[in-house]
């Protein structure tokens, strides 16, 4: 017996699992295989508990009162946006705006730094592997200010051409946005890299971190980008409640993109101060227990431990690509030298959704359709892909039962 | 029977490999497109009129085996109907796979009954509906498109309707362009 060396200890998965009360439900008078992750994830105990403590003898609202109640959920409030600074390696909890999640995080940043700050004959640069919410945005505030927005293209193995990329920083460059991890085809893009050659032009970066928050280690200090955003709901969190982290001078500068309470300094009815940031961008009542719920997750999450979640996470992406790579008549879409958690595939000569509908029936759950992705579809020549998306919790046996149903639709299909 | 095989019985696996009427017509009066944003599912439906009934029907397009065995069947089952008897099809259609056909009422869909199964998968009622849809399109002559309601993002209600494009010149008396 040989024995192996490992940097990181092995997961303990069986008992993990049980931390998720939904993976013992059964779906179609099946166990549930939940492979939807990139999608949202699942819940642990202590995020439902948290939540519902919050909601069962906590509850108040924030920065409002001076009874016993508020001043608890107001702690609780600014104590989980400390660990999210720490989560991300942040210098300062006042760069961590709390948002409704990815997208909100990013047409903030569209709607304030973009649109007080972007003229005619600008560019954006973003990349031919973004999600809908790191496109529409900029091609809003485009669209208001007369910039314009280009994109890097996709190599046919699903990797970002670099070499275009480095053509494409222009003079009039002033804003790359790029995917850390995509959803669509699990390449993990060289963001420090692609980061670095930005800056030295003086050009601002922001980094969608929506697919990579969950599953690989973020330091926003080490990446240098000016904003990073993520969303609470895909790394184990409640719906509802995401990350903006802006670098701080750049948010001091920034004006308020919705005015309402606790975003204030002074208020007469001619003219408002705004309060510094982050509670300038964080105008209303928040989500109080989604927050909370969020503080539970990146808690939970710091326990498990980022580095063994990433050691089991590749080993079992590496175990599917080879399970699923050998099935006849199956292509991976998107083979890129560095991926994480995504598997994109298609079964030749049968749709996307009859894939899904079959598998559905075996209770192995996974995305099918376009990914809210369609300039990688179109790059790929695919209506649709069939997506599965691992997370910790997932195990060997989960890989076998997707094989197994892909199998089945091949014979369904024949 | 398990609701997997309601889903695809074999008429609709067999129209899916080998769907009937599907090729670009050149003398259409009427053609319409139909897609589906929810999955990318694309349909173009052509028509020609011989008098008053539909003499001709054809489509091409990408989608799922329950959009494409649909759309074969529907070709089938309209042509040689007035425009008001198609309508009146696709109406009991409508109910069959949305689970709201009256008891003993499916007999009169003829082949079309095969689609029963859809009304246990709610999201797959756009997939059978989507060539009904654009065939709608098509006899109207309706230009422009029609918005697509995408109540929670999945559930299908009946308001849901494809976003049709349509060149086609068949606005009857009875359409809503006469």
């Amino acid at each position: 017996m040989t024995a192996t060396v490992s940097a990181t200890p092995a997961l303990d998965v069986e008992r993990l699992r049980e931390d998720f009360p939904i993976l013992a439900e059964p779906v179609r008078g099946k166990p549930l295989v939940y492979l939807d992750n990139a999608a949202t994830s699942q819940k642990p105990r202590a995020v439902i508990d948290a939540v519902s403590r919050y909601y069962g003898v906590e509850n108040a609202n924030i920065h409002r009162g001076v009874h016993y109640l508020s001043e608890r959920a107001t702690v609780a409030y600014d104590g989980v946006r400390a660990r999210v600074a720490r989560f991300l390696n942040a210098a300062s909890p006042s760069e961590i705006v709390f948002t409704r999640g990815t997208t909100e995080g990013i047409n903030l940043v569209a709607q304030s730094w973009g649109r007080s700050t972007l003229k005619a004959g600008d560019e954006i640069l973003i990349t031919g592997m973004e999600h809908h919410s790191n496109i529409v945005p900029w091609q809003l505030v485009a669209a208001q200010t007369g910039a314009t927005v280009r994109a890097v293209p996709i190599t046919d193995t699903g990797e970002l051409d670099l070499k275009a990329f480095d053509g494409l920083l222009t003079d009039r460059t002033r804003l790359l946005a790029v995917v850390h991890l995509s959803n669509a085809l699990g390449t993990i893009n060289p963001v420090r890299w692609m980061v670095s050659h930005a800056r030295e032009r003086g050009i601002v970066t922001l980094v969608d971190g929506a697919q990579s928050a969950p599953h690989l280690p973020v330091d926003v200090q080490s990446l240098d980008c000016d904003f990073f955003v993520f969303s609470g709901h895909k790394v184990f969190g409640p719906t509802g409640i995401g990350v903006l982290y802006g670098r701080a001078s750049l948010l001091e500068a920034m004006p308020p993109w919705q005015g309402g309470g606790d975003m204030i300094e002074t208020v007469t009815l001619e003219q408002s101060t705004f309060a510094p940031p982050p509670a300038r961008f964080e105008a209303g009542t928040p989500p109080i227990a989604q927050v909370i719920g969020l503080g539970a997750a990146l808690e939970y999450v710091e326990a498990v431990g980022r580095g063994p979640i990433g050691a089991w996470e590749e080993e079992l992406l590496a175990y599917a690509t080879e399970q699923i790579g050998d099935l006849v008549g199956v292509h991976i879409i998107g083979t890129a030298r560095e991926k994480a958690s995504v598997l994109s595939f298609v079964v030749e000569g049968v749709h996307p959704h009859d894939v899904g509908a079959v598998l559905d029936d075996e209770g192995v759950a996974i995305r099918t359709g376009h990914h809210c992705a369609q300039p990688v579809m179109h790059r790929f020549g695919v209506p649709a892909t069939a997506r599965a998306s691992f997370a910790f919790y997932n195990t060997r046996a989960e890989v076998d039962a997707l094989v197994r149903g892909i199998r089945r639709v091949q014979s369904v299909f024949a | 029977m398990s609701s997997l095989s309601e889903l695809y019985q074999n008429v609709i696996l067999e129209h899916n490999r080998s769907p009937r009427n599907y090729r670009v017509m050149d003398d259409a009066d009427g053609k319409a497109e139909g897609h589906n944003p929810l999955c990318g599912d694309q349909v173009t439906v052509w028509v020609r009129m011989d008098g008053d009934v539909i003499g001709d029907v054809s489509f091409r397009g990408a989608g799922c085996a329950i959009s494409k065995a649909s759309a074969s069947l529907m070709t089938g089952a309209v042509k040689g109907k007035s425009r008001e008897e198609a309508e009146r099809l696709f109406a009991r259609f409508h109910q069959l796979v949305t689970g709201t056909l009256p008891p003993g009422e499916s007999e009169t869909l003829g082949k079309l009954a095969v689609f029963s199964g859809v009304s246990e998968f709610p999201v797959r009622v756009k997939c059978a509906s989507l060539s009904w849809h654009t065939l709608k399109a098509a006899l109207e002559g309706r230009s422009g498109e029609q918005a697509v309601g995408r109540s929670g993002g999945h559930a299908v209600r009946e308001s849901d309707g494809p976003v049709g494009k349509s060149d086609g010149v068949m606005g009857g008396p009875a359409g809503p362009t006469a």
